[in-house]
């Protein structure tokens, strides 16, 4: 009998707005025993950060817990007093959180800040700690375990510093970790790493885990058993592998179905055709730091093309060259065969009009002061010179073709939408101005899966009635996957690869494409182990392509 | 050193007090999460809270127990209790009414409004209320010099005061609330068209710094940079010198000159915000989106810019009327700023000036230049009340 370490029962917690309370989460129950992962998924606002936070314990402000019991080890952590679980905390309770450059303090050095709790609760001397997080950072691989410590968060990569707050959260050798989305803000090859670790030093020091996480491929790696959340509620919980065989839900299924859009492979254009936009020869540089080396691509109309690449790589310097921003040092870009203006100021309205650009962030590229009316209806007035009611009929036919009922969200503000009908705003905003060729600009990254499929869908769909041309950038493999035509693999400037989807997606690659794609997680629990065993523990994420580099200069 | 020992021994006595309540507390609640959790300097300020509290309540008293015509060394702390009590009572009342009279948008403002931003709102609207019916409010002219100067105010007659003019007179026998009212209409009114050139000089050219950069941005910045090297009272005194002597006997331009001289000086810390907030606000997606759109330089201040930046531009209107209302005020008592016979509040506590020391044996009289300063306090801690609620909802921070 395998001893029960966090028992959560009828856990409900309410969050305050405008003078009331709403309910965040209804009643959970959660079993967590030694030594056991457990998985936590859900779209965003299912309350999985809100759960995670309250096994420890503790609400954000503004929420509290109204009723349910947090046991851990036999100590009720909402009844327990503030001196009771300032122990716990940080000793036999860890957090690990999404974002390490923000948690980390950036005026400290990496092992100052990791030695603090040891020291704090009297669990370590200073000496022994530092030399206990030397040895953490050694097994978790950080290059240079001894001298590593003594750099600032912001000298090390995001890779790195995530494992180093991993091995912060082991310092006190806790019964439990909590780890939220730890790697959501990584790069495909950094991920790997990540989760090689958390997952090697969890079983090495018998951890018991919560795993938040929206990403059900991560999950399989990570966790013994998954519990689905919806709307504060749960949806069901199994066994990892029987989840994944055998989901009973509904809501489940379609979490799973999510990645099944795929478009069939358009075949290879003809070369007499004219592109409608041409990126020739590129090379530009923010001041005197060199970012695009000699990039050329050609998209042709009705086509996606997708531009793929870790961050860094180039990918939105191309976007900037295209529309105007970033004018090109050499080389130029053409628009159906015609040069554009390297500046966007010197383009006149026409060439202005037919490259529009959706943005990543649809929170920042909606005006937040103005309504979506207004924000439709400017560029219709801008370039249709529509006016009046034939303005608002034109936004009203923009918004029935993004699928929104006009009605309804005409004169709403984008604060008042979810995140993919604010994205869908941002496409019925370029559409309005009736232009040949749309960037998009990981328009789906910020969103969860299930809308990020309706969007992919609804991109498709206008493609194929409006003829549209999409330059694509992303860095999620099965976004490509599912909508790209072609596609062009980029890394540090350069264009490494290019070529139809098939062809991209069957070997033989090009070695770092290679270690992208075999880099994206499945849904398989044993793909982390076989790539492990495959490849080897040291040839993963940055260790990786050190090792292509040196093999095989690009 | 005694003295020393005895607040030692005191602030011993209270953290033992302290102490002793956190037990009791304990014992008597059966260790509620309030008590149990109740840090020893939390408890040691409730202590210390009471105890203040209490003596508060016993110098009240004292404040009442003597004759009037003596003196009395709580006569000011009485006073200010109850000019305290009074507000307090008159913004709850006052957003009570707010809460069930009018239209819907305003009693939904009323309802999540807290009791300083009401006092504030109120104090505002009595201040605008007598600046624009000074005429009609006063008893007497703001130049009236009558024959009799009392100058102790209440208009006791049993310590020489006088019914006729509640507040007295100054000592050349000019009705001070009459002068108080019409110094609303003059400081406030003045005060105001100040601010407003102050924020449309600053607001535009920085939103314009903020949004062509480059030598524009350089030039302005530094420009700023200069003026604001300068600390900004003797650089008005001395541009004041000059513009009096430009003005020479023409004592109303000086006011005009006054109201572009502190402008201009304010400006360059509008300036400043309204670069920073624009400057935030440039970088954001959906100006970028306008900038491809071939959008021009008016629309993207005014449409794109501006209505994300009222919030702070606002709070900081607030503020910055503070400053200038008190510069006048501090113009007009070193003499350069509005000039008499025309009544000001900062010359009224000039000219009023030396009754202050009178504050030991008749506390009525040392109270005469207090009220035209009352005045000016009063305005500015209920404009800052607003402000601080107008920040607190715009930065959307909950509770």
């Amino acid at each position: 009998m395998v001893e029960t370490l966090l028992k959560v029962r009828g856990l409900k917690i309410e969050g305050r707005s405008d003078e009331t309370w709403s309910p965040i989460v209804n009643g959970i129950d959660l079993d967590l025993c030694k030594g056991e992962v457990l998985g936590l998924i859900g779209e965003s606002g299912a309350g999985k950060s809100t759960v995670g936070l309250a096994s420890m314990g503790f609400t954000r402000d503004g929420c509290r817990i109204s009723a349910g019991s947090v046991e851990f080890d036999g100590i009720d952590l909402v009844q327990a007093a503030a001196s009771t679980k300032r122990d716990l905390l940080g000793r036999r309770i860890a957090y690990v959180a999404q974002s390490a450059a923000a948690s980390f303090n950036p005026a400290h050095r990496l092992i100052d800040q990791h030695t603090e709790a040891p020291v704090q609760h009297g669990v370590m001397s200073r000496s022994d700690s530092e030399a206990d997080g030397v040895e953490l950072y050694r097994k978790l691989r950080l290059p240079n375990p001894e001298e590593i410590g003594f750099r600032y968060p912001h000298q090390v990569s995001g890779g790195q510093l995530q494992r180093a707050m991993t091995a912060m959260a082991m310092s006190c050798r806790p019964d439990m970790i909590i780890f939220d989305e730890p790697t959501t803000a990584l790069d495909v090859t950094t991920q790997i790493e990540v989760l090689a670790s958390i997952r090697k030093i969890v079983e090495e020091f018998d951890t018991a885990a919560i795993y938040i996480t929206h990403d059900l491929a991560v999950v399989a790696q990570m966790a013994d058993k998954i519990k689905v959340l919806l709307k504060g509620d749960e949806v069901e919980e199994a066994e990892t592998r029987e989840m994944l065989a055998h989901p009973k839900e509904d809501y489940t299924k379609s979490l799973w179905a999510v990645r099944s859009f795929k478009r069939p492979q358009k075949p290879a254009v003809q070369s007499t055709s004219v592109p409608v936009v041409s990126v020739q020869n590129v090379t530009a540089a923010y001041g005197k730091v060199p970012v695009l080396h000699d990039v050329s691509f050609d998209m042709h109309a009705g086509r996606t093309v997708a531009v793929v690449g870790e961050s860094g790589s180039g990918k939105s310097t191309t976007a900037r060259c295209i529309t105007g921003l970033l004018p090109p040092v050499q080389g130029q870009i053409e628009l159906d065969g015609i040069p554009l203006p390297a500046d966007y100021r010197k383009r006149d309205k026409s060439q202005l009009r037919q490259v529009q650009m959706i943005y990543q962030m649809a929170d920042t590229a909606l005006n937040p002061r103005k309504t979506i009316g207004e924000l439709i209806g400017r560029p219709v007035q801008f370039y249709m010179g529509l006016t009046g009611s034939d303005r608002r009929r034109r936004v009203e036919q923009l918004l029935e073709e993004i699928e929104l009922e006009p009605s309804q969200y005409f004169n709403r503000l984008p604060s008042e939408l979810s995140g993919g009908q604010k994205q869908r705003i941002g496409i019925a905003r370029a559409l309005a101005a009736e232009p040949k060729f749309i960037i998009c600009d990981e328009v789906t990254s910020a969103l969860d899966q299930l809308v990020a499929e309706g969007i992919l869908k609804l991109l498709a769909r206008l493609q194929d009635e409006l003829n549209l041309t999409y330059m694509f950038i992303t860095h999620d493999l099965a976004t490509v996957r599912s909508i790209a035509d072609e596609v062009v693999v980029m890394k540090e400037g350069r264009v490494v690869e290019q070529g139809l989807k098939e062809d991209m997606f069957r070997p033989p690659h090009h070695p770092y494409t290679d270690l992208l794609l075999s880099s994206v997680p499945e849904m398989d629990p044993d793909w982390l182990t076989n790539l492990l065993n495959e490849r080897g523990v040291d040839n993963i994420g940055d260790a990786a392509i050190d090792k292509m580099e040196n093999e095989s200069p690009v | 050193m005694s003295t020393l020992m005895s607040i030692a021994l005191i602030l011993i006595g209270l953290l033992g007090a302290g102490w002793l309540l956190r037990f009791v507390g304990q014992r008597l609640t059966g260790n509620k999460p309030f008590f149990r959790d109740m840090a020893l300097g939390v408890a040691f300020g409730y202590v210390f809270g009471a105890l203040v509290l209490v003596w508060l309540v016993w110098a009240y008293i004292q404040s009442h127990s003597a004759d009037a015509t003596t003196a009395n060394n709580f006569f000011f702390l009485g006073k200010a209790v109850e000019g305290f009590a009074i507000f307090a009572v008159a913004a709850f009342i006052f957003r009570l009414l707010g809460r069930h009279i009018g239209p819907d948008a305003s009693r939904k403002i009323f309802r999540s409004m807290p009791l300083t931003a009401s006092f504030g709102v109120l104090v505002i609207l009595i201040y605008a209320f007598v600046a624009i019916f000074a005429a009609w409010l006063a008893p007497y002219g703001q130049e009236e010099v009558l024959s009799s100067a009392n100058i102790v105010p209440g208009g006791n007659p049993a310590i020489g005061g006088n019914p006729d003019f509640p507040l007295g007179t100054d000592q050349i026998g000019r009705d001070i609330m009459s002068r108080l009212i019409f110094g609303a209409q003059n400081t406030v009114g003045i005060a105001f068209a100040t601010t407003c050139l102050a924020f449309f000089i600053g607001g535009t050219l920085g939103f314009l710094a903020a949004t062509l950069q480059g030598w524009l941005d350089q030039l302005l910045s530094r420009g700023v940079d200069v003026l604001m090297a300068i600390p900004s009272l003797i650089f008005a005194l001395l541009l004041m010198t000059i513009a009096s002597a430009w003005a020479g006997s023409e004592k109303g331009l000086l006011t005009y000159y006054m109201i572009l001289i502190i402008a201009v000086i304010d400006s360059t810390r509008v300036f400043r915000l309204a670069r920073a907030v624009g400057l935030n606000i440039v970088v954001m997606d959906y100006i970028e989106a306008a900038k491809l759109r071939g959008e021009g330089l008016g629309y993207l201040i005014f449409r794109e810019i501006l209505p994300n930046a009222y919030a702070p531009l606002l709070a900081e209107f607030g503020l910055r009327f503070c400053f200038v209302f008190l510069t006048i005020a501090s113009l007009s008592f070193l003499g350069v700023g509005i000039q008499p016979p025309t009544a000001d509040w900062g010359t009224m506590v000039r000219d009023l000036a030396q009754f202050i020391n009178f504050a030991g044996f008749a506390p009525q009289v040392a109270s005469a230049p207090l009220l035209a300063a009352g005045a000016i306090a009063l305005l500015t801690v209920a404009v800052n009340f607003v402000v601080d609620w107008m920040l607190h909802k715009s930065s959307g921070l909950k509770e």
